[in-house]
């Protein structure tokens, strides 16, 4: 047990936090409870959507800037779709958004590879171009999304059997973003492939002697990274009811969130939960500040030198550990 | 293969005349582009144009400076659009309560600031240009919204000295050069001729041997990101002048260009190469495509993935070229 808890000393860090962060919820507005778990799930899950897409690609060795314009695709894509459309033709619109996130990630890969730019540059070119294709397709936000989607992520679960008063407990959001992490990232992860992520993310050129096929392994990275981008962007739509072309601040948020959840810059390292209850402390901060009745604007101000100061943390960690690995 | 080595083929000869000359096929092409401009609308080459041209490429050119200045040494300023719309709406909004000159000074003194974080988040904490610059950005504009609350009911005065240079005109050419022909000839005699601009070349040559040649990169780092904020702020009131409205993203379509005109120029993104007369030829290859995509009624989506794609492919190109040679 000890060990385990030595092992994932920063992802329980942050469990505390969060813990910690609840408790002075509760004090600043004590009838805080399901409702406003839920309203917290439904802030969350976009942002939690793209940082497990940022984690998976940050993991394997990349960064992927153009995770918000392809979440603004996806999100308008959905919304033109489904505007209108029956509960049957919705759901051929989900699917077609989540291969289309699918498609866009594994472009961006296939460009970092087979153009050798750097992934930092080819990611800035395709988030131009990302947001040029959200604006061609929907010019303003609009659209509309099926009523059994938006009811997926909003209150509690329901269970035969359990008694309401503990489901609601549980808000569909959370439940959502398990179900969906633990049926696409979990396999991935026991699997070959999840093993070659973090041989590459760790070092390249080992992972290829050791016979890893790394231009592929990449590719694949930034393949997960778009089915999440496109997940995230879905539940933009489920959340609002509206496709968004401009994307929202999920960038900034994601790096931040990857950072804060021990997945180190450069790849190799971390797993998939640190980022996740990263995510909900900086938006449990957000919340806090709004339940003060801080103005947004100042809010948002708040949030983004936390981010910035958390990736500067971050920076500063990761440049000890390579002085420290190379021996110096 | 020994044959192959004395007579290159004619590709690697034109690639390497491309790297060494960036600015002969640069000058070719925007000649080509206005010739196709002029094929496609008869006669709307002219004095007019001409000045209409140069009028707009300015405020590009200088946010492109930016680009430029900080691509060298391997980095990127995203904020320069944040920056340059909050110099803008600062001057707009303060002068009514304070008189232009001070309003001029606190906007200043507002760019200068992001530069200042953005230098030490590069200098000392070492996070990536793009992601720390995204981040003040977005911070800026949180401010931005702010302090629009503020003074939402002052009303706006835009100082004449700016409209002036933005909108008038001497001798048929913009006033906005009165600014700019000083201000790029200080950039190319600061990259070429001082201390200075030969660091940020070897800093993004190689960063590690400035280093150990007794570079202090921090302070590189720190005076370029000011700098860069620098001549952001003094862009957004340039852009002010011009299109005398104060609004909370006047300059923001402004970013993409920037970036795009400096990698069009033939600034390396990755440091080291290039330098400020091509990004002010790509700069106005920009403008004129600009107007081409106009005249085809080209929507705003349509010109950002054009954008992203010219980024893409010349830095492609130019990583192609370079590994030839």
């Amino acid at each position: 047990m000890s060990r385990l808890l030595q092992a994932n000393a920063w992802t329980a860090g942050l469990a505390l936090l969060l813990v910690v962060l609840l408790i002075a919820t509760k004090l600043i507005q004590p009838d805080f409870g399901a409702s406003g778990l839920d309203s917290l799930a439904r802030a969350a899950l976009p942002f939690a959507l793209a940082t497990v897409g940022m984690a998976v690609v940050v993991i394997a060795g990349g960064i992927d800037l153009s995770i918000a314009a392809m979440m603004a695709v996806a999100s308008v894509t959905a919304a033109v779709l489904m505007d209108g459309a029956s509960d049957g033709e919705a759901v051929f619109a989900v699917l077609g958004v989540l291969v289309l996130g699918l498609a866009m990630g594994a472009l961006n890969g296939a460009l970092i590879v087979i153009t050798r730019v750097p992934d930092i540059v080819v990611t800035l070119a395709m988030l131009f171009v990302w947001q040029g294709v959200a604006l061609l397709i929907l010019n303003a936000p609009g659209g509309g999304a099926a009523p059994w989607l938006r009811a997926l992520v909003a209150g509690g679960i329901t269970i035969p059997g359990i008694p309401p008063a503990l489901t609601e407990w549980m808000p569909r959001g959370f439940v959502f973003l398990a179900v969906v992490v633990a049926g696409i990232w979990v396999p991935i992860r026991r699997s070959k492939l999840g093993l070659m992520f973090y041989a590459v993310g760790s070092d390249a050129q080992a992972a290829y002697r050791s016979g890893v096929p790394v231009g592929p392994v990449r590719v694949a990275a930034y393949a997960v990274c778009g089915l999440f981008a496109a997940l995230g962007g879905l539940a933009v739509t489920m959340g609002t009811g509206i496709g968004e072309p401009i994307p929202g601040p999920y960038l900034l948020a994601s790096v931040a969130a990857v950072v804060l959840g021990g997945v180190v810059l450069g790849g190799g390292r971390g797993g998939i939960l640190g980022p996740i209850l990263a995510v909900l402390v900086l938006r449990l901060v957000r919340m806090d500040l709004t339940l003060l009745s801080v103005d947004p604007n100042v809010a948002a101000i708040v949030e983004g030198t936390i981010m910035v100061a958390v990736v500067m943390l971050g920076a500063v960690l990761a440049t000890r550990g390579a002085r420290h690995g190379n021996g110096g | 293969m020994a044959t192959a080595v004395e007579t290159p083929g004619l590709g690697a000869r034109a690639g390497r005349l491309v790297v060494d000359y960036p600015l002969i096929p640069l000058v070719g092409l925007l000649m080509l582009l206005v010739a196709v401009l002029e094929i496609m609308q008869p006669g709307i080459v002219n004095e007019r144009w001409l000045s209409n041209t140069l009028k707009f490429a300015i405020p590009l050119a200088m946010l492109a400076a930016c680009q430029t200045l900080t691509m060298l040494t391997g980095g990127i300023d995203l904020s320069v659009g944040t920056v340059a719309t909050i110099a803008a709406y600062v001057t707009a909004t303060a002068t009514p309560l304070i008189g232009a000159p001070a309003a001029i000074g606190i906007a200043m003194a507002c760019a200068l600031a992001v530069g200042v974080v953005n230098g030490i988040g590069v200098a000392f904490a070492r996070v990536h240009p793009l992601i720390m610059t995204l981040g003040t950005g977005l911070i800026a504009t949180g401010c931005l919204l702010v302090y629009q609350r503020t003074v939402i009911s002052t009303g706006t005065v835009y100082p004449d000295l700016l409209v002036w240079m933005g909108t008038g005109r001497t001798w048929g050419l913009p006033n906005g050069l009165f600014l700019f022909i000083p201000f790029a000839l200080l950039i190319l005699w600061a990259q070429r001729r001082t201390g200075f601009g030969r660091l940020l070349y070897a800093i993004g040559s190689n960063e590690a041997a400035a280093r150990l040649s007794g570079v202090r990169v921090w302070q590189v780092h720190l005076a370029l990101y000011t700098l860069s904020g620098a001549i952001a702020g003094l862009t957004g009131l340039l852009y002010l002048g011009m299109v005398k409205t104060a609004s909370l993203s006047l300059a923001l379509p402004l970013d993409l260009p920037s970036v795009a005109a400096a990698v069009v120029g033939g600034t390396s993104i990755f440091g080291g190469r290039g330098g400020y007369g091509g990004t002010i030829v790509g700069a106005l290859i920009l403008t004129v495509l600009a107007t081409m995509l106009t005249l085809l009624q080209m929507p705003e989506g349509g010109r950002r993935i054009l954008y992203g794609a010219i980024i893409l492919a010349v830095t492609a190109l130019y990583i192609r070229l370079t590994d030839r040679s």
